[in-house]
């Protein structure tokens, strides 16, 4: 892919595993991507397929016992895995911030969201009382709270669910990052308000020149959304390409099983078609392709793990890529 | 959104087993399943500390139990007992000939006889109270989550009530309107302690009742007693295990302290608690060992029981789990 | 908010009433009522005068009443053994407990609950596995026992404290205390710290566990996102967090440290209300211990409401009117 402006965020090679006592849990294992100012990257894969632990490590809160063990994560000009915890620490919630799955168990239900606002605002700068709340004011009103003086003194109990994520993402918003990692913003949500989340944040990512990394397991929902796909299995990333491309062709049978498997695109009536099996173990990778025991095309070649070919249409991990099977 | 794709269809579900043919091996086989005792097990020993205390405990405990074949003088024999060996420093070689490898108390008794057997006794009273007070807790919870409205209501308002009572209140008013005696004894710390039993089983079995696997089985109407004791009860252990191993160290301090204060057993039968409180007026005159070993015995005891509660609480709590 | 509070109180007084009868039942119609009155080694005509006298002859709820109405005046008997009113009794031995108990409670508190907190932030550190061991002992040793070690240690062998007694008092509020005095305090070094051992692993174990807890959660990873330090974040949300159930532990536990008092009066000689029960069920004094009971009870219906008060000053989820 050609990338006329330097890209923003730039992951090469990146691997995090985490050492348990059961063994070496590789739950990112050589992913690598780029995303210039603007973009949108929708990360999509199954639970257990790394996505999560990859957004974490772009924001060094990878938990022990997991560790990123090698790779380089180029941002604004440094490599975020050789910086000191202070350093990251200021980053955090400046350039980069991250949007959780539940907003319930994100915000605090023992502080106003005034409060916790506050705390976000005061991690990175010194603003006066009335500044920082005229910050947090506008910040709301830009996601879409109505009436935010009364909700600022609100407590997180006393909002819907759809309100609490905004606030969550307000939150994010507040010193204007340039890339915002969104895991899975809007899978606790009723799907009308899903619905309007997304449709939000696209309108906010375009007006601010935000990137952002949109996670999730359903393809559905990144499709209005990315500007890029980079579907995820088993701590690799099996396809990427432009949104367009993968949508209308889907070459790696795990992405077309995917596509194949969303609802709106089949039949009423009939059977939706699924993938059989389920996820591997992440402790009991070998040498073969992961998903050779779930794929329909699985041949001899299968027994090594592909390596990655990068085209114009995209980048691709597989032998055997549907619609070109022998 | 376009349809699917013209060119070579995915195949559906039913072809499975043909495609596998021509798949590469799968990933080696997985281990096989480990039964969920051994890994708790496995997880304990690696926590040397509570393995040692384990280990300090089951000590204890088989010499305890052995006391009245090792010890070298029965202490409970009043005729064995000589004025003349009383108060004696440990080493000292009493008129039978014997080594009081810990001295002797203010009767003449050998210190370390008595400790053995005291140690018997707190066992005794914290096994035989603990263990009680799990039954008659357990079955109340139980009842209390599956019988529902007012029962559980009544229930639960008497057990969180008593739970705010400090159990040595409780005790002593007990022992005070009951008198003093084993079984007496036994009933104050049974009714001291079995709130805490009470109210675990009852979370626990209230969880469970709300479980999806309970609901089917009540509708086919399956017998109460199969369906608790072969699906509540499981589930409800866990939680009970870290519960009884703190009680149970708990029934053996409150019983010394009562004992201390001499509302516990009879003199006849001297507990640890008692042979600290006799000795406690000697401390000043420098002759501590009368109350000193005995209470490094009851210590020892329970901070080993203490240690092995904590590790169990640690890997059953799943809030815990990374 | 206000009809919370009214309405917490009107169920405490309902406990109350449901206390004050079991105590009633308790001591009246199981043991001879007759021995809660009169000395048991008072003649039969003193006994057949006092059984007409005090109405126990008369039907079972209606001495209840009489029961009732003398606690309200706070009339509780004459005590056996000091032949004074057992409310004068009690409420003279009171400042002494409770200056030792708030002391101990306090103590435990303030220093315990930032070393849990530290302890439960860094887990795996030396530190805090030491802090752990030492919170193990002051839980599982018996509260009898390290007053013993205390006065051996500090009394005897270094004879820098005295072992028992209370210090000189000073008034205040009308009441004497001895913690106003310097004398006082040397007198209640010892005593204090026996009592607050067993308080003070709780609350280190309590703040180690909900801080360890706390921090493997997702409000702390969202915090962390949002560059919080980690310093405001164990300021803002833990101790926010952890504060719920250590005031509820702090409140339950006041009651059973005031229990405790027991012991540790009984070892330091401390002349309080502790102390007092003792001697009076050695001596079956028989109005002094339904006084006692009565009035514990009484102690822990008041700690119950406050800590319900207090939770739902702490948590807002717990206020009526939550939901918006």
């Amino acid at each position: 892919m050609t990338q006329p402006a330097a890209p923003l965020l730039e992951v090469e090679d990146l691997a995090t595993h985490f050492f348990t006592r059961a063994g070496v849990v590789k739950a990112v294992d050589g992913v690598s991507f780029a995303l210039r100012r603007g973009e949108v990257l929708g990360l999509v894969g199954e639970s257990g397929s790394g996505k999560s632990v990859t957004g974490y490590s772009i924001l060094g809160l990878v938990d022990p016992p997991g560790r990123i063990v090698r790779g380089a994560i180029r941002f604004e000009g440094r490599d975020l895995t050789k910086l000191s915890p202070d350093q990251m620490k200021a980053i955090r919630g400046r350039r980069i911030s991250m949007v959780f799955q539940d907003a319930t168990a994100t915000l605090n239900p023992v502080l106003t969201i005034g409060d916790q606002m506050l705390l976000a605002v005061q991690a990175h700068e010194r603003l006066s009382g009335r500044a920082a709340r005229a910050l947090m004011i506008e910040t709301l009103a830009k996601v879409g709270i109505p009436d935010p003086p009364s909700r600022v003194k609100a407590y997180p109990h006393q909002l819907s669910g759809g309100m609490r994520q905004r606030v969550a993402i307000a939150i994010a918003l507040l010193h204007r990052p340039a890339l915002i990692v969104a895991d899975e913003p809007t899978t606790a949500l009723d799907v009308s308000v899903q619905a309007q989340i997304i449709h939000e944040m696209r309108e906010l990512v375009r007006r601010s020149d935000t990137a952002m990394i949109w996670i999730t397991h359903d393809l559905a929902t990144v499709s209005s959304l990315a500007d890029h796909i980079m579907v995820m299995y088993a701590g690799k990333m099996v396809e990427a390409g432009p949104t367009r491309a993968i949508l209308k062709n889907p070459r790696h049978p795990y992405t077309r099983g995917l596509l194949d498997s969303v609802p709106s695109r089949n039949p009423r009536g009939v059977d939706l078609p699924q993938i059989p099996g389920s996820t591997p173990s992440l402790l009991r990778l070998g040498a073969a392709c992961a998903f050779a025991p779930r794929c329909a095309f699985a041949t001899e070649a299968c027994r090594t793990a592909p390596e990655t070919v990068t085209d114009e249409a995209g980048a691709l991990r597989c032998h055997n890529p549907a619609g070109l099977a022998a | 959104m376009s349809s699917a794709p013209t060119d070579a269809p995915i195949v559906p579900v039913e072809v499975e087993d043909e495609s596998r043919g021509t798949a590469p091996p799968a990933p080696a086989p997985a281990p096989a399943p480990v039964s969920p005792w051994r890994a708790a097990w496995a997880e304990f020993r690696e926590n040397r500390i509570a393995l040692a205390a384990l280990g300090v405990v089951v000590a204890i405990v088989a010499v305890a139990a052995l006391a009245p074949w090792i010890t070298p003088q029965d202490p409970y024999d009043i005729g064995n007992l000589t004025l003349r060996d009383a108060r004696r420093p440990p080493g000292y070689v009493g008129s039978n000939g014997y080594t009081h490898w810990l001295g002797t108390d203010a009767s003449g008794r050998d210190l370390l006889s008595a400790i053995l057997y005291g140690l018997r006794i707190s066992i005794q009273m914290g096994l035989m109270a603990g263990l009680t007070a799990l039954v008659i807790g357990t079955t109340l919870g139980i009842v209390a989550a599956y019988a529902g409205g007012k029962i559980e209501t009544a229930i639960m308002r008497v057990v969180d009530l008593q739970l705010s009572f400090p159990a040595i209140l409780l005790a002593l008013v007990l022992v005070a309107l009951l008198g003093q005696g084993k079984t007496q004894l036994t009933a104050a710390l049974v009714a001291a302690q079995y709130a805490y039993f009470a109210r675990t089983a009852y979370g626990a079995a209230s969880a469970e009742r709300r479980k999806d696997y309970v609901e089917a089985a009540l509708a086919v109407p399956l017998s109460g007693a199969r369906l608790v004791f072969r699906h509540i009860l499981p589930n409800v252990m866990p939680p009970l295990i870290v519960v009884a191993t703190v009680q149970i160290a708990s029934s053996i301090s409150l019983e010394a302290t009562l004992s201390f204060l001499g509302l516990g057993l009879p003199v006849t039968e001297p507990s640890l608690g008692m042979l600290i409180a006799n000795g406690f007026q000697y401390m000043m005159s420098g002759r501590y060992w009368i109350s000193v070993y005995p209470g490094v015995a009851l210590i020892v005891l329970i901070v080993a029981i203490n240690l092995v509660g904590d590790q169990i609480r640690d890997q059953f709590n799943p809030r815990l789990k990374r | 908010m206000l009809g919370f509070i009214i309405q917490r109180i009107l169920q405490a007084a309902l406990v109350m009433l449901a206390m004050s009868a079991l105590v009633f039942v308790g001591v009246y119609a199981i043991g001879n009522p007759i021995d809660v009155i009169i000395s048991p080694d008072a003649t039969q005509d003193i006994r057949a005068q006092a059984i007409a006298r005090y109405g126990l002859d008369r039907p079972l709820w209606e001495q209840y009443f009489v029961f009732l109405g003398n606690l309200l005046r706070g009339d509780l008997g004459r005590s056996f053994l000091f032949g004074m009113p057992v409310i004068d009794l009690i409420l003279s031995r009171l400042p002494a407990t409770l200056e030792l108990t708030l002391i101990a409670v306090l103590a435990a508190t303030l220093i315990g609950v930032p070393l849990g907190i530290y302890a439960g932030y860094r887990p795996d550190s030396p530190v805090s596995k030491t802090i752990l061991a030492v919170s193990i002992l002051g839980f599982s040793v018996p509260t009898f026992w390290i007053g013993l070690i205390l006065i051996l240690t500090f009394a005897v062998q270094l004879g820098w404290l005295p072992a028992g007694s209370r210090g000189p008092t000073r008034e205040l509020f009308g009441i004497q205390w001895s913690f106003l005095t310097l004398e006082g305090w040397k007198h209640l070094a010892l005593p204090a710290l026996n009592l607050s051992l067993f308080k003070f692993a709780m609350m280190i174990r309590l703040a180690r566990a909900g801080t360890r807890e706390v921090m493997l959660t997702d409000t702390v990873k969202f915090a962390r996102a949002a560059g919080i330090s980690e310093a405001t974040i164990l300021r803002r949300h833990v101790l926010k967090l952890i504060s719920i159930p250590i005031v509820t532990v702090f409140g339950l536990e006041f009651g059973s440290t005031l229990a405790f008092a027991v012991v540790t009066e009984t070892i330091f000689s401390w002349p309080g209300v502790g102390k007092l029960i003792i001697d009076a069920i050695n001596s079956l004094d028989r109005p002094v211990m339904v006084a006692y009971l009565v009035l514990v009870a009484a102690l822990f219906v008041t700690i119950n409401v406050v800590v319900d008060l207090v939770y739902a000053l702490l948590d807002p989820r717990l206020r009526p009117g939550a939901k918006a």
